[in-house]
């Protein structure tokens, strides 16, 4: 039986973990960019000047993947969840026309930025260029998170009888939600793409390649990383408190807390029996109700106080302690490369301590998909939370599910093609040979 | 001037834009993947993608713009074309992917693999035809509404005379105002070769793009009437249109002024797109749809309206530096840098 509705999710969810990895980078590596370049002028140092270079031409190909996907996903919220929409529309349109207008800003001066590298004869001019495309894309995902934290909390409006009335577009974008949302897209963006690359550095000095390049973009990345890192379990924990204040059920349903209780304990994975009773779980006394509000004898919302047709579904409960697990981990192995580089320790460079570092950007980028699963379907049943459940919000046109199919073998085809135009781009043009080319092998500082 | 008529006319100012420089775009690259295969591609190469390069994804923001301001405008426009133009739509999505993809695949990585070149190229013809059958759809009689739910005809879409005329002078415009564009374009950059040959395929296109817009006009006639008998009330849109046309042409002809050319054609097409527009109103989809019976609320059009104004004194003067650095720039242009 062909059911839209199925279709429409799946396909969206496509959409959205192919854009999202693309839009992460799009979002982070720009920054990553303007501190190495920074850097670079600052010091004189024609490394971290390269390092900005090399990356900005990957960051070129993630940008047009992401373009893509970006206009892939904006016509499919019309095309797929129609209802949706037409409701939404008259609330939260305006960040939605906002985000265009930083995506305009940041097209075009990343343009002019790529090609004009070499047009200035003031190094600074060339790399103030880079700083609109920064704000470009982060105002860019300030927006779209806007419109997420919308979908969560919605205000800024009344209902009456399928009618909408008395709107405030500006209390439509300041929702409860919308604080902690943005500054953690924000956050882990960045915190993922200094992770992504520095997994490329540490692939290299893995390979026994041990050039000052390498070192000099592992460490800048490596410290990058964990100052995003922290600032993403601070901004974590607030997230936390958000939910228990706003969105209580999907707490509950993250934490397998079923009755409202003071003393609530942080359940860690763990399995569920048919009476809904936690085994096998690892469980910290009253973490739950600090977590929730900073006090151990705080009362936390249960499952059970929450209607049976209204909860999330339960598997949640991995993918929120997956996202958190890999956060902190992450956080660990970046705190340990710090320390052990200010205390001039030899671990950092060791081979199974390199493989972690490999690893890092990956994981970082699964903690976002698996982040955005469990803020997603940590929402359902609604699409408008309160206001419109996804079943109602979908199209019932034919044919989505041929979409699906279509829309996959294009998603394959593009992310096969990126990874293999920039694993040939860089292979290609190894470091050594453009040092070379740039009369800059020995000792990276030019005068 | 209403609120209503503001933001269809910010939207429409949008979509010309959208057309012109997409065009520019969709035809270049048909262009340069012909050139391949016709071995010129040493002819004309180098001029397209140089004003290519820095300028593609600009083009693909106008289009974002568009439906984006559509849908914040006029909110059950996302209700009625999101249903019907399901498949239309991510077909069109499919080939701006491949389009995409192809820059920064072939600019930054992979070099000349003719046959994601071909792809290119064909794109370039089959992304207008398939944005066409949007106004096309807007014209009624493609849809039926049962029980509230619009459902899209496929077959009386695809047997409909009117659709393809439509799809023809999509296609005819936008290799004519390319290939004008792009003469202009050589000619600053001081390649005669390459002027000369895109001027003859500007000449080649100049007549197909006339006698399709005669056809569509002449079997709108047939297809709704009303909008016809609405379009003759401002046809002195359509004479001044066709006007800037001749003179256009006639600057072409003589070699001069490529540039002014190049004004009036944008200025030939600017007549008819607004000719169409303003007979088409106030229907945003015959008969069903119009713009004040879709339109958001006052409070957010107003919103809208601001963040427009906001937006255009970032982005003007941010265009005009880009403009400045590319096109306007002697240097560049000429390859010097």
């Amino acid at each position: 039986m062909y059911d839209p509705v199925l279709f429409s999710r799946i396909l969206t969810e496509l959409t959205l973990t192919f854009h999202i990895i693309y839009a992460t980078i799009g979002v982070g590596v720009p920054l990553m960019i303007a501190i190495a370049q920074w850097v670079g002028i600052r010091k004189n140092d024609e490394h971290y000047i390269l390092l900005a270079r090399r990356w900005t031409r990957g960051f070129v190909i993630t940008v047009a993947v992401g373009v893509v996907t970006g206009t892939a996903i904006g016509l499919q919220l019309s095309l797929l969840w129609p209802n949706f929409m037409n409701l939404a529309g008259q609330v939260i349109s305006l960040p939605l026309f906002m985000e265009t207008f930083a995506f305009f800003f940041e097209a075009i001066f990343l343009g002019i930025y790529l090609y004009t590298w070499d047009r200035f004869n003031d190094p600074k001019k060339h790399f103030l260029l880079l700083i609109p495309v920064a704000i470009g894309s982060s105002a860019s995902a300030l927006f779209i998170t806007i419109v997420n934290a919308f979908m969560n909390t919605p205000q800024g409006f009344e209902l009456k009888n399928g009618m909408i009335t008395n709107i405030q577009p500006l209390v439509a974008m300041f929702t409860p939600a919308m604080p902690t949302k943005v500054a953690h897209v924000l956050t882990t963006a960045y915190m993922t793409s200094a992770f992504v690359l520095a997994s490329i550095a540490a692939f290299h000095l893995l390979k026994g390649n041990r050039h000052p390049y390498h070192k000099k973009a592992l460490h800048l990345t490596v410290k990058a990383a964990l100052i995003f890192s922290l600032a993403t379990i601070v901004v974590g924990d607030l997230s936390g408190k958000f939910l228990a204040k706003y969105q209580p059920e999907k707490l509950a349903a993250a934490e397998w807390h079923f009755e409202t209780s003071t003393h609530a304990p942080l359940v860690l994975f763990g399995t569920l029996d048919e009476k809904n009773d936690v085994k096998n779980a690892i469980k910290i006394p009253s973490a739950l109700s600090i977590l929730a509000h900073n006090q151990p004898s705080a009362e936390v919302t249960g499952l059970n106080d929450i209607p049976k047709e209204e909860q999330p579904p339960l598997y949640i409960h991995y993918l929120f302690d997956l996202m958190v697990l890999i956060g902190i981990w992450l956080t660990v192995i970046a705190a340990l490369y710090w320390a052990g580089m200010k205390k001039r320790l030899a671990f950092t460079m060791k081979k199974s301590f390199l493989m972690q570092l490999v690893f890092s950007g990956p994981l970082a980028m699964l903690a976002i998909e698996i982040g955005w699963y469990f803020t997603e379907v940590g929402r359902q049943p609604w699409i408008l939370r309160g206001y419109m459940k996804t079943a109602e919000a979908a199209t019932k046109s034919a044919h989505v599910d041929t979409l699906l199919v279509v829309f996959s073998l294009l998603y394959l085809v593009l992310g096969v093609a990126s990874v293999v135009v920039l694993t040939k781009m860089f292979r290609n043009n190894p470091v050594e040979r453009e040092l070379e080319e740039r009369g800059l092998n020995q000792g990276g500082v030019s005068s | 001037m209403t609120l209503e008529i503001v933001g269809i006319s910010v939207l429409w100012l949008f979509l010309f834009g959208y057309i012109i420089v997409a065009s520019i775009d969709f035809g270049a690259g048909f262009f340069s993947a012909y050139s391949e295969i016709a071995n010129k591609k040493h002819v004309i190469h180098q001029v397209i993608q140089r004003y290519l390069s820095p300028v593609w994804e600009v083009t693909n923001v106008f289009l974002v713009f568009f439906f984006v301001g559509m849908v914040g405008f006029f909110p059950k426009t996302a209700y009625y074309y999101g249903t019907i133009l399901l498949v239309p739509a991510s077909i069109s999505i499919i080939l701006l992917a491949i389009r995409g993809s192809y820059y920064a695949f072939s600019t930054y990585g992979i070099k000349d693999n003719k046959w994601y070149m071909f792809l290119y190229g064909m794109t370039g013809v089959f992304i207008p035809a398939s944005l066409s059958i949007v106004l096309t759809i807007s014209e009624g009689g493609f849809v039926r509404i049962h029980h509230g739910e619009p459902t899209l005809l496929y077959k009386q879409l695809f047997v409909s005379p009117f659709t393809w005329s439509v799809v023809l002078l999509s296609l005819t415009s936008v290799l004519y105002i390319s290939a004008n564009f792009l003469t202009y374009y050589a000619n600053a950059a001081g390649d005669e070769r390459a002027r000369d040959l895109l001027r003859r395929y500007a000449l080649v296109w100049s007549g197909p793009t006339i006698l399709s817009a005669l056809v569509i006009i002449y079997q709108l006639n047939h297809h709704n009437v009303e909008h016809y008998t609405k379009m003759m009330d401002v046809s002195w849109m359509l004479v001044v249109s066709f006007l800037f046309f001749i003179l256009s042409l006639y600057l072409l002809i003589k070699k001069r002024y490529f540039g002014w050319s190049f004004v009036s054609l944008v200025m030939q097409y600017a007549f008819a797109f607004y000719a169409y527009g303003i007979s088409h109103y106030p229907y945003l989809l015959y008969p069903y749809l119009t713009i004040y019976d879709s339109f958001t609320n006052k409070t957010m059009a107003i919103a809208l309206v601001i963040a427009f104004i906001a937006g255009l004194f970032l982005l003007i003067p941010s265009l005009f530096l880009l403009l400045k650095l590319f096109l306007f720039d002697k240097k560049y242009v000429k390859g010097q840098i």
